[in-house]
């Protein structure tokens, strides 16, 4: 956020205009979700009748908390996340230091077969992947909706580049005084990485956290469904159309992520912005 | 060390990804591909190599052609939208309008969301004669209208979704694009006598192109792989109307589980997918990309 005001920011009745559609696209914008949230604060009877002195309640959180196994559905995508997240961070780290600093035969191949990754993504090949977690024996398990996405050719692609522009030279001054490939990745390459670690965190556990279609065919238990499977079975099978509670329900499982965005807010959309810039 | 075992360290520390992307990308590719020739095993009969059969239903099923056509649509009708609102979201975050905090927190929040959550709002918003959207239009004095429900109006409802999910994502890379511009750039201009429009014109979106092209190869994945909505929105309804190509495999797949024929289907979406990427290797500056 540059601290220069540009000569081109607007001014006067231009300035007046711009702001107000600004505003009126940024009012549309949270509509959706202001109404979500004053449905799920108030008894069903006022869910579309907007009075101020509505009384509020949580007593829609409360039955939506009782109705689903929602406590367990939470522990199952922290450990999924976590789990993910993890194995990541290894195997990407790994597989960037060898692309950035390493030459070998079959390198460009090596990578190029990587980066088909970032066009077929797992998430297409559903029918295929299927069948694999049948034959190995894990369907159903939080390991089988994390597994294919734990190698990842994004997190590969964005390490690499930062770890390109780590300087020769600290490198070399590791090895002179006796680090081995390991030793140097771990004290010279990840420290100076951090940002992009963060960056990368930061898009991997909001991915999975919100990630549907692939856990919702793989698994069909309470003790492996994350929380967007459970509020799928949750809406449309256990409550009709109870949309108070729907909408508390739906609020508290996006609520961990939006109270973390809320506080992060900053660091989110600049992650974000880091993990675009290739 | 010796060129040998330099090797050799490199292979070992490439090997866990490797094995995790060959055995859940490239061998599903290619295992689709092949059993995409076979028929369904259905209990004790396995599976026979029955060639283009799986092929020739695909051609002759007016539901496939329905899902494609319906998919060229979708991403027609969202792709073009998000990235004009992300580009005007970007401009205005950056130009620092009074709010621009609750501008910025306004635009990005549904870009944090599960697409599942924000298809319960949303379906909830178009409820008939509930749900906001019906009260505003009802105020209006609006007949009531089933928006999910009637085949003129369920898709372009879902495409209003998927760009209200995906402009702040866009605008992200936007807004960055934008900070890191020389405002020099800006000042040359002025001492031209541009105008903010025409700066904004021959200055700005040009600059913006390679982030443009970034962000429209996503999109077009996007399309192509985010079906969230769908389940919980329509399923597909009112009679496929708003079926797309994945939530088709998903549906022929994990519904009626006829696994060979979701293998064909899925190749559709690859080749499709293919063709991205072939675009993108010709059209976007491999410099800044692959080096």
């Amino acid at each position: 956020m540059s601290a220069v005001v540009s000569v081109y920011e607007p001014r006067g009745l231009g300035r007046a205009l711009e702001t107000l559609a600004a505003w009126t696209l940024g009012l549309l914008w949270v509509l959706p979700l202001a109404y979500a949230v004053w449905t799920a604060f108030h008894p069903a009877e006022f869910s579309t009748r907007f009075v101020p002195t509505a009384p509020l309640t949580l007593a829609n959180f409360v039955n939506a908390w009782n109705a689903a196994p929602f406590a367990r559905y939470f522990v199952n995508t922290v450990v999924l996340v976590t789990m993910v997240l993890a194995a990541q961070l290894v195997l990407v780290t790994l597989a960037a230091y060898a692309f950035a600093r390493y030459r070998f035969p079959g390198q460009d191949v090596l990578f190029a077969l990587v980066l088909v990754q970032l066009m077929i993504m797992p998430d297409v090949l559903i029918v295929e992947n299927y069948r694999t977690m049948t034959v190995l024996g894990i369907k159903d398990t939080i390991l089988s909706i994390g597994l294919p996405y734990m190698a990842s050719a994004f997190g590969i692609f964005l390490l690499r580049q930062t770890f390109k522009q780590v300087p020769k030279e600290l490198d070399e001054a590791a090895r002179v005084e006796g680090c081995t490939a390991l030793q140097t990745l771990w004290k010279v390459y990840v420290p100076l990485a951090r940002p992009t670690y963060l960056a990368y965190a930061l898009v991997s556990v909001s991915y999975h956290w919100n990630n549907f279609l692939w856990p919702l065919i793989i698994t069909e238990s309470v003790e492996s469904r994350p929380v967007t499977v459970g509020l799928q079975v949750f809406a449309s099978t256990d409550q009709g159309i109870d949309w108070s509670i729907i909408t508390a329900a739906t609020l508290l499982t996006t609520g961990p992520l939006l109270v973390a965005f809320l506080l992060f807010q900053r660091q989110f959309v600049q992650s974000f912005m880091r993990a675009g810039i290739k | 060390m010796t060129r040998s075992t330099q090797w050799i360290h490199a292979w070992l520390l490439l090997l866990p990804a490797a094995v995790l992307l060959a055995l859940f990308t490239h061998y599903p590719t290619l295992a689709n591909f092949w059993h995409s020739f076979f028929s369904t095993p259905k209990g004790a009969r396995p599976a026979v190599f029955v060639g283009l059969d799986n092929y020739r239903n695909l051609v002759d099923d007016p539901v496939f052609w329905t899902a494609l056509v319906n998919n060229l649509w979708y991403a027609l009708g969202t792709i073009p939208v998000s990235i004009v609102l992300a580009i005007a979201m970007a401009v205005w975050v950056n130009d620092r309008l009074p709010g621009r905090g609750f501008l910025r927190l306004a635009f990005f929040t549904p870009t944090v969301l599960p697409m599942i959550a924000v298809a319960n709002i949303w379906l909830f918003f178009f409820t008939p004669e509930y749900g906001l959207l019906e009260q505003l239009t009802g105020l209006m004095g609006f007949h009531s209208h089933n928006w999910l429900g009637s085949k003129a109006t369920a898709l372009p409802a879902l495409m209003v979704v998927t760009v209200w999910k995906e402009a702040g994502f866009f605008m992200i890379f936007y807004l960055a694009a934008l900070q890191s511009m020389s405002p020099h750039l800006a000042e040359a201009a002025a001492i031209e006598g541009a105008s903010r429009w025409h700066y904004f014109r021959r200055v700005t979106l040009p600059l913006l192109m390679p982030t443009t092209l970034f962000v429209l190869v996503n999109a077009v994945i996007n399309a192509f792989r985010l079906v969230d909505h769908i389940v919980v929105m329509t399923r597909g309804g009112p009679d496929n109307s708003t079926t797309l190509l994945l939530y088709y495999v998903y549906e022929i797949g994990f519904r009626f589980w006829d696994s060979a024929y979701a293998a064909a289907l899925t190749m559709v979406l690859l080749v499709l997918l293919a063709l991205v990427a072939l675009a993108q290797f010709y059209f976007l500056d491999r410099r800044v990309h692959y080096r």
